[in-house]
């Protein structure tokens, strides 16, 4: 790059990164307003972008609106989707880096029979298991375990789990085990503080996946007090007259969660998502 | 298939030979218990995903082939293939679901190259040393961590049909008042291509990753060898970054085509509430919960699903095999 074009090169990609970048921020850019504007300047042609009378005051009526039993309650929303997220993502970093270990690092007849099985599965996409999964538990709906339970065990993250492990030197793990320590102490003593990455990646995958999970609920959930928040994203929105103010500050509820994890472990996220690109 | 890997991944072919210098001779009953511990670690997980995604595959189709509606008092009835045959032929089923399946071919068709190229284009951008690239990164792969029922109301709010709505107002702007209200998700003729520039606002940054990822494992000493030749940003691009990423590329398009075919969440949220076109939009996947939920007829719901899986395996190895020619670089 060492030419004289390369100023006007480098001006010129400014340019357009910053005009693209602009034209993708701009919907998030009228949600963060809008959530802070009253109602009737929300959808006001252009002039929702004008930052006119802000106040927190839609942030205050959401949760003074969704605050009554047949209504449900803002916080048991938050409440339903953190609890079923937490279930799913620390459950899930349990069992499947477990399986994910005994099937790459101990040796056994059949290990690679049933790692096979868990690649077959891992083609299957939820969307085609929902209906028989919805009739088969169908007098399990409106709970709130029936919202985590069948999304612990995933494919996917056995699978990551075990191209991490498989990637690990042997000789540290022999080492342990010469000295005596068995298969469990040597995968929760010595694999799991070395895998942190590993950790830290299909964490943030299988949170950022079931944060916005909706099909299942749709299914599953009727009763307001085990809704999850994009459920109720849902309901909310739908309400008329539409109280733009409210959905947008509800919105930025709904996403403040995850965007910071995403501000703080960014890099996770990219390498992430990145990974999954293994899956297929 | 050549595809991008985590750095992590690098050596994963490396355990497939046993370690020579491992437990093995000196500890012959370890090797024996390992056995039941590993059994009892992948129990758990293994379990699951039998009981959650094993099971409830091999019951989709066995449902599909009963008539099963839930609630109803008459016991499920042996349908044979009847399922099927009313999903292609019967007047008053078929219309939907054939439309649900031209809808779901329409959105994959424009979406698959329109994401994968707009992702191509912004990876190429972001895959300099520039300052503050990191900045931009982000920005783009920002609305992948947005629930899609959130990005389905914000774009409800852009696209809205009263001469309020962002992008009424915006085109009344620039033709000097020419252009009045239009129903955008309302109108049959746009409300598919409504749902597409939405969907392709949340998606694009997924895909644009994976491509940087791969774009960054081409070695920079082509490019160096390709300015020393003087070639063009455009030559470099067909002869140096392209040849390069073709494998990242053709997984890339293959996962956004089996994505597409998932489309649910935000055809959902538009039409319940969102005043959004539903012949034109409904997707299989919104087909199947509708004759699941709203007529609680599973049977149907079942075949619906069924062909939705056997559509996306018959696209993965559509592809597989389109590209296969090309692909042993």
């Amino acid at each position: 790059m060492a030419t004289t074009r390369a100023p006007l090169r480098r001006f010129g990609d400014y340019t357009v990164l910053s005009v693209l970048a602009f034209i993708f921020v701009l919907p998030v850019l009228y949600l963060l307003l809008g959530s802070l504007k009253p109602s009737d300047e929300v959808l006001n042609g252009l002039t929702g972008f004008l930052p006119t009378h802000l106040s927190f005051d839609n942030y205050a009526h959401v949760l003074d609106a969704l605050n009554s039993d047949s209504t449900g309650y803002f916080w048991r929303f938050m409440g339903v989707s953190l609890l079923v997220a937490f279930v799913v993502v620390t459950g899930g970093l349990f069992v499947n880096s477990m399986a994910a270990y005994g099937m790459s690092r101990l040796k056994w007849r059949g290990r690679e029979a049933v790692f096979t099985l868990v690649l077959l599965l891992m083609l299957v996409p939820f969307e085609s298991v929902a209906v028989p999964l919805f009739y088969m538990f169908n007098d399990q709906r409106n709970t709130l375990y029936i919202q985590a339970i069948p999304f612990v065990a995933n494919a996917f993250s056995v699978y990551q789990f075990h191209t991490f492990f498989r990637s690990i030197p042997p000789s540290i793990e022999e080492a342990a085990r010469l000295d005596g320590a068995g298969p469990w102490r040597t995968f929760f003593a010595i694999v799991v503080p070395m895998s942190k990455p590993a950790f830290a990646s299909v964490a943030i995958l299988t949170f950022l996946t079931q944060w916005g999970s909706f099909l299942w609920p749709v299914l599953m959930v009727s009763d307001p007090s085990v809704r999850p928040l994009p459920l109720e994203m849902s309901v909310f929105q739908g309400q008329q007259p539409p109280d733009w103010g409210q959905i947008l500050a509800f919105g930025v509820l709904l996403v403040l969660p995850v965007l910071v994890v995403f501000a703080f472990f960014q890099r996770w996220f990219v390498q992430g998502v990145a990974s999954s690109a293994v899956k297929g | 298939m050549k595809t991008v890997e985590p750095a992590h991944a690098a050596h994963a072919d490396r355990e497939q030979d046993p370690p020579v210098n491992s437990v093995q001779p000196s500890r012959p009953a370890r090797r024996n218990r390992d056995w039941l511990h590993g059994l009892l670690m992948s129990t758990p997980a293994v379990a699951g995903l039998v009981a959650f995604v094993g099971v409830p595959f091999g019951y989709a189709v066995v449902l599909s082939f009963y008539n099963v509606r839930l609630g109803s008092p008459l016991a499920p009835s042996f349908f044979g293939l009847e399922q099927y045959r009313r999903l292609f032929t019967d007047p008053d089923l078929s219309g939907p679901f054939l439309r649900a399946l031209l809808n779901n071919l329409t959105f994959a068709v424009v979406v698959v190259p329109l994401q994968t190229g707009l992702a191509l284009a912004l990876a190429i951008l972001l895959n300099r040393k520039l300052k503050a690239i990191g900045l931009f990164r982000s920005l783009f792969f920002m609305p992948v961590v947005f629930p899609m029922t959130l990005v389905a109301v914000i774009w409800r709010l852009i696209l809205a049909r009263s001469d309020e709505g962002l992008l009424n107002s915006a085109l009344h702007a620039v033709s000097f008042g020419n252009w009045g209200a239009f129903d955008w998700l309302g109108d049959s003729a746009t409300a598919m291509a409504s749902v597409i520039v939405l969907s392709v606002w949340q998606g694009v940054g997924f895909q644009m990753v994976i491509l940087l990822a791969g774009l960054q494992q081409i070695p920079g000493e082509l490019y160096e060898a390709a300015e020393l030749d003087r070639a063009t940003r455009w030559q470099q691009f067909r002869h140096v970054t392209l040849p390069g990423i073709r494998g990242t590329l053709v997984f890339v398009a293959m996962l956004t085509s089996v994505l597409s075919f998932r489309v649910f969440d935000q055809v959902y949220v538009l039409i319940h509430g969102g005043g959004l076109d539903e012949d034109a939009t409904r997707t299989v996947m919104y087909q199947a919960v509708t004759t699941a939920f709203d007529q609680n007829n599973i049977g149907q719901a079942s075949a619906i699903t069924v062909l939705f899986f056997l559509i996306v395996v018959a696209l993965t190895l559509i592809q597989r095999r389109v590209v296969r020619p090309d692909n042993e670089d």
